[in-house]
């Protein structure tokens, strides 16, 4: 027992001489799981400088916010625009230090802290088999389809929900409250997070779920099914962009610095379409797998920059519950 | 008082301090002090109604199944009874699903509604979170219930039968004060895991207004990163559940039914064809309520199983790792607490082990991460601190089977024991082991199973490489992969069952 | 000497007074009407009653706050002798060792004593697997075994029937002079107690009268007595 863990620590001791220490990313569950893009970016990412990534798995946000200056994190990757702001707030973020020219995104950027990495318009997903009348745009969906039955997530518990509040507050403005009552009868469903609503939807509950523009390329692509579809909606779509930022106080400065470099390359990038099902912050479309280029994607895009979501929050959970409590 | 009561207070106070402590971390954490929103009453008054009706509804509807199981014997018995346990291991997310496949839209229920051409039936609102709360806790007090009725001495019944007892008499003097003795603490934990309960209530509560206040602590936390009002609302959902405690205790009657001689006693009361159609009728009913949502979801995993890769089985080794130190950890922890409970000032053990279940596990989890950081790196602690808080979270139910046996042993064989010397280790080792080996055997696969679907923590702390199978799962989910999710979901159904069948059978077939 | 010096036990409303002493050697009963407290005297004596005040004495050592199992003296209860999960055998040795780590001289020793009582050969069976009597047997021979010079009976053999209980009593008489034993036992039945006790005590009134030879009692009776044969 004893020579056993001399000779373990004696392994580390080797192992530490070799390789530096890993740089810490942290990262949303899904990102880092086997069937996120977590691991072909690390191994892309590791082979290209003798290092290592350690990904540490949760919520991102939230700790980092309960470690403050403790927190062991060299950079953070799946950061929300729409929670960008709070992170911000935390003074804890350096510079990307990434030229952002040349972004393959419908929306400017110039937030020098975060820099984006992957994005995805927010949109209802159908069934073509089961749903005949498609509504042909946001306020139809909100003023006829009595029968059209919905899945979404709660803004007050997930990212995608309210990414959908904030939609709303764009398309109807004052009016946003009454769309959501308009609207609370044929939501059949509010779920915490994505997977409930979606699970819901493949299982033939809800006709229409809220989820994003690019779902129905995993169908199309990994289950050769070519049923599901996104709604698209003239007034326009919600665009998520998830970010990603170095933290000042890292230990391994060049080494932070070379993955945010290493962010917006090709490679990388190249991994994002089949290995988060979203869209690349920057790949040129002939790049992109087939069966996204089938997808249907809305002409106008919106959205609200860091701040002015920061600031809009209370007021469109405030609409989502007003209107959902007239039901 | 004796090292055993003495190491069950200590224990308790560790328990005590293992839900007080990260409370205050997280309070300690605060940026600044918000207090109670308006809103919070209609969340409280939502949180309290929904977990009361369900609570008192998983009872009344687990009593007869119960009784039917306890005086019937039929082929395939021990595995209902088996099988009763496993909607309350089921992850939430595959309960929902399958109850929804059952009586949701589309489901089962109206599609047969719909051949008589009656309306459909909604799920959705607050019938739909009852109907969830009693789905996963009415196998639950079956089996504690079940417990309680197979603890009725044999000749007891034995006498009944000869005193021609009807079954009403039966009911009454038998029974009745069984029941009386064991329902308000089962009443109890069912009531405290409603008032925790949240996705559930959210996702077929249909809306806002099925908020409960966990889900008011996960919006705190998670987006609103308001420390402060989670600890508040975390200490609000303790005190609820400390206030429950005490007016169980005070509800809760001893059966005082006095010591068998353990021989095995057939049921005389059990004759009658009323009778046998009625118990027939309440465990078919039960069955097909409990199993028909997990067949329908876990059937269409189960050609999946074989595709799964790898990293999904080893998920599943650390799960079961995860699952065998907790059912010892939390064995031990009510063992003593149990002693400590059964002695003079007993009651705060109860009490304490009872709360644990009103626990919010986001806050438990959050302030161990607060308490931890400055020590050690806390993601290097994910798994023991899962199964540190999975001990804690299933010491009420443990509780709930070993202190009515500690009882009814220091009643019966208290004296003997004390009148012999017989103490300590040789007391566990022939006296308790042997005469609280069900209970035991209960406690341990019970918590096995919960710990093995446990999500809470480990998704709080886990780095890629540690995840259990639960948090698998859900990743799976977020990949679109909706199958492999469903067998997954399945292999995690066949584990928890597994460990929960292996305890049991070891705590009924060993020793004389 | 078993001696109660101005003990008082209180449970509830209910005190029971006794200054007084029970002799070596001797087979003593305690008689008294249904719920006059012999019972909880003998829990106090046994150490299950904590006693409100006074001292409880053997042969001049104060045995007064010594847990149950440490005094010099064995009991056995009207029912509840027995671990129904323990054979016999096991039952009877904790009376040597509650351990059960028997050393082989152990053993024989254990084994004789069941020889003693009638139980040969039926070392190996659960308490349920015996009759009434042999179960009274077992917890007999238990309380020989572990040799402590008192043995306090709390209406040990009331379940049995009349042949079965006046052979019992002929057994606790013949094995306690046998090994030496003093005896206090609680009965309600007079016959028990001119059948074997040496001398007699009541309880009446809350109070311990103290113990006269049984036949003396019997031949001239006290007015405690007269009111409880009544």
């Amino acid at each position: 027992m004893r020579s056993t863990i001399t000779i373990a620590a004696g392994l580390t001791l080797i192992g530490t001489a070799v390789a530096a220490e890993p740089l810490t990313v942290y990262a949303p569950d899904y990102f880092a799981s086997e069937w996120g893009p977590g691991p072909a970016i690390k191994a892309a990412f590791e082979a290209s400088c003798s290092c290592e990534i350690d990904y540490v798995t949760g919520d991102v946000l939230p700790r980092l916010r309960l470690e403050g200056e403790r927190t062991r994190a060299d950079v953070v990757i799946g950061l929300n625009t729409d929670d960008a702001e709070r992170a911000r707030a935390t003074g804890l973020f350096a510079p990307h230090n990434v030229d952002t020219m040349g972004l393959t995104m419908p929306v400017d950027w110039e937030d020098d802290v975060f820099l984006p990495f992957n994005w995805g318009h927010t949109a209802f997903v159908y069934d073509t088999t089961r749903v005949d009348d498609v509504p042909d745009s946001f306020r139809d969906l909100v003023d006829n389809h009595p029968d059209l039955t919905l899945a979404i997530q709660d803004p007050r518990t997930s990212v995608s929900g309210l990414a959908m509040a904030l939609w709303m507050h764009r398309v109807f403005g004052e009016e946003a409250t009454d769309a959501w009552a308009a609207l609370a009868p044929r939501i059949v469903t509010v779920t915490k997070g994505w997977s409930e609503s979606y699970g819901m939807f493949t299982d033939g509950e809800v006709e229409m779920v809220l989820s994003y523009t690019t779902s129905p390329a995993y169908h199309l692509i990994a289950e050769d099914d070519d049923t599901k579809k996104a709604a698209i909606f003239p007034e326009g779509h919600y665009v998520m962009v998830e970010t990603a930022g170095q933290l000042a106080r890292t230990d391994q400065p060049d080494l932070a610095q070379a993955f945010m470099d290493f962010i917006l390359s090709e490679e990388f990038q190249s991994i994002i379409p089949e290995g988060n099902w979203s869209l690349p912050a920057k790949l040129p479309p002939e790049r992109m797998p087939e069966g996204f280029a089938a997808l249907a994607m809305p002409e106008v895009a919106l959205i609200y920059d860091s701040a002015e979501a920061e600031a809009l929050r209370d007021t469109v959970i405030a609409e989502f519950e007003a209107g959902m409590a007239a039901r | 008082m004796t090292t055993g009561t003495r190491l069950g207070h200590i224990a308790t106070g560790a328990v005590a301090a293992a839900l007080l402590l990260p409370l205050g971390a997280v309070a300690w954490r605060a940026e600044g002090w918000s207090g109670f929103r308006a809103s919070d009453g209609h969340v409280l008054w939502f949180t309290l109604w929904q977990a009361m009706v369900s609570a008192a509804l998983s009872i009344l509807l687990a009593v007869p199944v119960a009784r039917a199981l306890a005086r019937r014997r039929f082929p395939g018995r021990g595995w209902v009874v088996l099988l009763l346990g496993a909607p309350f291991i089921l992850p939430v997310i595959v309960a929902v699903l399958g109850l929804v496949a059952v009586f949701g839209r589309t489901g089962a229920v109206n599609t047969a509604l719909g051949w008589a051409d009656l309306g459909p039936v909604s799920i959705y609102g607050w019938q739909g979170v009852i109907l969830a709360h009693v789905f996963f806790n009415m196998p639950l007090a079956t089996r504690l219930i079940l417990q309680g009725w197979l603890a009725v001495p044999g000749e007891r019944l034995r006498l009944a039968a000869s005193l021609g007892f009807a079954p009403g008499d039966t009911f009454r003097l038998l029974e009745w004060p069984m029941l009386r003795g064991v329902v308000p603490g089962i009443f109890l934990v069912i009531f405290l895991i409603c008032t925790t309960s949240f996705a559930v209530a959210l996702a077929l509560g249909g809306g806002p207004r099925a908020t409960t206040v966990e889900l008011a602590i996960y919006q705190a936390f998670r987006f609103d990163f308001d420390l402060s009002r989670a600890a508040l609302l975390g200490a609000v959902q303790l005190c609820l559940g400390g206030a429950a405690a005490l007016l169980s205790l005070r509800l809760t009657l001893p059966s005082g039914f006095g010591a068998g001689l353990d021989r095995a006693v057939p049921r005389w009361d059990s004759g009658g064809w009323g009778l046998r159609v009625q118990d027939s009728a309440a465990i078919l009913l039960a069955c097909l309520f409990l199993l028909l949502p997990m067949v329908l979801v876990l059937s269409q995993g189960a050609l999946a199983v074989t595709g799964l890769p790898a990293s999904v089985w080893w998920a599943a080794v650390r799960s079961l790792a995860v699952a065998l130190t907790a059912a010892l950890a939390t064995t031990a922890l009510a063992f003593v607490m149990a002693q400590a409970a059964t002695g003079a000032r007993g009651g705060w053990a109860e009490v304490i082990g009872t709360l644990s279940v009103a626990a919010s596990p986001l806050v438990l989890g959050t302030g161990l991460y607060v308490l931890l950081l400055p020590v050690v790196n806390p993601v290097s602690m994910a798994l023991p601190v899962t199964v540190f808080v999975n001990a804690v979270l299933a010491l009420p139910f443990a509780l709930r089977a070993l202190i009515p046996a500690m009882r009814d042993l220091d009643r019966d064989y208290g004296r003997l024991s004390a009148s012999l010397g017989l103490g300590g280790l040789a007391w566990v080792r022939l006296v308790a082991l042997p005469r609280l080996r069900r209970p035991l055997g209960f406690a341990a696969g019970l918590t096995a199973a919960l710990a093995a679907g446990d999500l809470g923590v480990i998704a709080l702390f886990a780095s890629p490489d540690q995840a259990t199978l639960p948090l698998v799962l859900y990743q799976l989910m977020g990949a679109y992969r909706m199958e492999d999710a469903k067998a997954a979901a399945l292999i995690l159904v066949a584990l928890s069952l597994g460990l929960f069948w292996l305890f049991e059978r070891g705590g009924r077939h060993a020793g004389a | 000497m078993l001696a109660l010096e101005d003990l008082r036990v209180e449970l509830g409303d209910f005190t029971l007074a006794a200054d007084a002493a029970f002799v070596e050697g001797r087979i003593t009963a305690l008689m008294g009407a249904s719920g006059s407290g012999k019972s909880t005297l003998l829990a106090a004596i046994a150490g299950f009653v904590a006693p409100a005040s006074g001292r409880i004495r053997v042969t001049g050592a104060d045995i007064t706050g010594l847990p149950p199992g440490e005094r010099p003296l064995s009991i056995l209860f009207q029912d509840q002798n027995l671990f129904p999960h323990l054979t016999v055998a096991r039952n009877i040795g904790l009376g040597l060792r509650p351990d059960l780590r028997l050393s082989a001289d152990q053993r024989a020793a254990r084994d004789a004593v069941l020889d003693r009582v009638g139980l040969t050969g039926l070392g190996d069976r659960l308490p349920r697997d015996l009759s009434g009597g042999q179960q009274s047997r077992a917890a007999l021979a238990r309380a020989l075994l572990r040799g402590r010079p008192w043995l306090l009976l709390d209406e040990p053999f009331s379940a049995l029937g009349p042949a079965l209980r006046a052979e019992m009593l002929a057994l606790l008489k013949e094995t306690a002079r046998g090994e030496g034993l003093s005896v206090v036992m609680v009965t309600h039945a007079p016959e028990d107690a001119l059948a074997i006790a040496d001398e007699t005590a009541l309880v009446s009134d809350g109070r311990l009268i103290a113990p006269v030879p049984t036949r003396a009692l019997f031949d001239a009776p006290t007015p405690e007595l007269r009111a409880y044969l009544g």
